[in-house]
């Protein structure tokens, strides 16, 4: 947050409430995290009386980019703004950007969240270890490359028998 | 540094994203065909990832353009002989072998261009680059998985490995040639040299087919091209069928 001083007690609470509303927009594909706990809701600013919202996509081609884009336009109209949504490509998105909440709650969801930087885009069939979010057992195996979306990968957990996803790290 | 080409930069663009669209439009073939359910997942993902940075391309190729086309536009309006892709994505999908060599060929060659991209000296370009290399990196190890897995197979998978490789031999020369449009990029650090490129696919390519217990084959001739909008007979039927709905029913938007 920029220390501008012309603001006023007024504006920051405004501001506050432009950046709850869109930060409250859960992701339509992964239902048990909001955009904020995913690090894909940018900035909110207010610009006059229009609130601005920058999004980053997860993925090139991910089919929620556009259902996020009008909840979040959806969300801050409800809470009384002007609306504007901008898609920021740069930099990109990585999962690195999940806050410690949001991993937590994806792994209480049944989902193993991102193994942090371990996956190395050089390593052509570098394995990571990824712990069952069940039983927590690292005795696991994959079974797809690609889940049941572009972002998740489909494993097996070996010690307690469950298929689990698994939130790739890029 | 020379200054950019604004006609040879929108060429340049129109390739990237025609070889994504088509590739993508290839895998998306797969869906509901696939050999298992896991691929069936995969197939439709990876076409995603292509067809997401195809429009990221196409929506900058309008906005360079400047003349009121969009992404639609480019994606379902033009004809065949105005399409710019390399020859290897519009090769039918045949069986998985042959898919999955053509995934790993256009996998291993665009990382690394992806890659070198991620510091163009075009800013967008680089914002695109930097989210692409990623998902390539991971379309070579899943293609890279089932090339040694049929390779180093059965007699059956490995006999039809085979065949793909020779098959699709012809088709990989092209990635790497270089014209006044290539030159004019990597002169004005917008994209790398793409015959620079060759000896890390090479390596690529070489370790995921000693793998798979598979030659390299010797190419008999380089089969060229699709840069100039010279296509194979295949693309005639895969554009009837992009283009089927935006044709029929002209302005349709969902």
């Amino acid at each position: 947050m920029p220390g501008r001083a012309e603001g006023g007690a007024k504006e920051r609470r405004l501001a506050r409430k432009a950046y709850e509303a869109a930060a409250s927009v859960v992701d339509p594909e992964v239902p048990c995290v909001t955009i904020a706990d995913l690090g894909i809701l940018r900035s909110v600013e207010l610009n006059g009386d229009v609130a601005v919202a920058k999004v980053t996509p997860t993925y090139s081609g991910c089919p929620a980019v556009l259902a996020i884009e009008l909840s979040v336009e959806a969300a801050l109209r409800e809470a009384g703004f002007d609306a504007r949504v901008e898609r920021v490509i740069s930099p990109a998105w990585t999962t690195d950007w999940i806050t410690a909440e949001g991993r937590e709650k994806l792994r209480a969801f049944g989902i193993a969240p991102p193994e942090k930087a371990s996956n190395s885009i050089r390593a052509l069939f570098g394995e990571v270890q990824v712990a069952c979010p069940k039983c927590g057992s690292s005795d696991t195996a994959k079974v797809s490359e690609f889940g049941s979306t572009a972002c998740k990968a489909l494993y097996r957990c070996n010690a307690c028998r469950e298929p689990f996803d698994y939130f790739k790290c890029i | 540094m020379a200054v950019l080409d604004r006609e040879k930069f929108l060429e340049f663009l129109l390739r990237l994203a025609d070889d994504h669209l088509v590739l993508g439009h290839r895998l998306s073939e797969w869906c509901g065909h696939a050999p298992m359910l896991e691929e069936d997942l995969a197939m439709p993902n990876m076409a995603l990832d292509l067809i997401g940075q195809a429009r990221a391309l196409y929506a900058y190729a309008a906005e360079v353009e400047g003349e009121g086309r969009t992404e639609d536009d480019f994606a379902y309006l033009r004809r065949e002989r105005e399409y710019r892709n390399c020859l290897l994505a519009e090769r039918p999908n045949g069986d998985f072998a042959r898919t999955m060599l053509r995934q790993i060929y256009f996998a291993a060659f665009m990382e690394p261009m992806w890659r070198a991209m991620t510091t163009s000296n075009d800013e967008t370009l680089a914002g695109i680059a930097a989210k692409a290399v990623k998902e390539a990196a991971y379309h070579i190890r899943h293609a890279g998985e089932w090339v040694v897995r049929l390779g180093d197979g059965t007699e059956e998978s490995a006999r039809r490995m085979k065949a793909a490789a020779e098959e699709l031999a012809p088709y990989v020369g092209e990635l790497f040639e270089t014209d006044e449009v290539t030159e004019a990029m990597t002169e004005a650090g917008v994209a790398p040299d793409p015959a620079s490129l060759r000896p890390e696919f090479d390596r690529t390519i070489g370790a995921v087919f000693a793998e798979a217990g598979l030659e390299v084959p010797a190419a008999p001739w380089v089969q060229s091209g699709g840069r100039r909008g010279r296509h194979g007979e295949a693309m005639g039927y895969l554009l009837a069928e992009l283009q089927y709905m935006q044709r029929t029913y002209p302005g349709a938007v969902w």
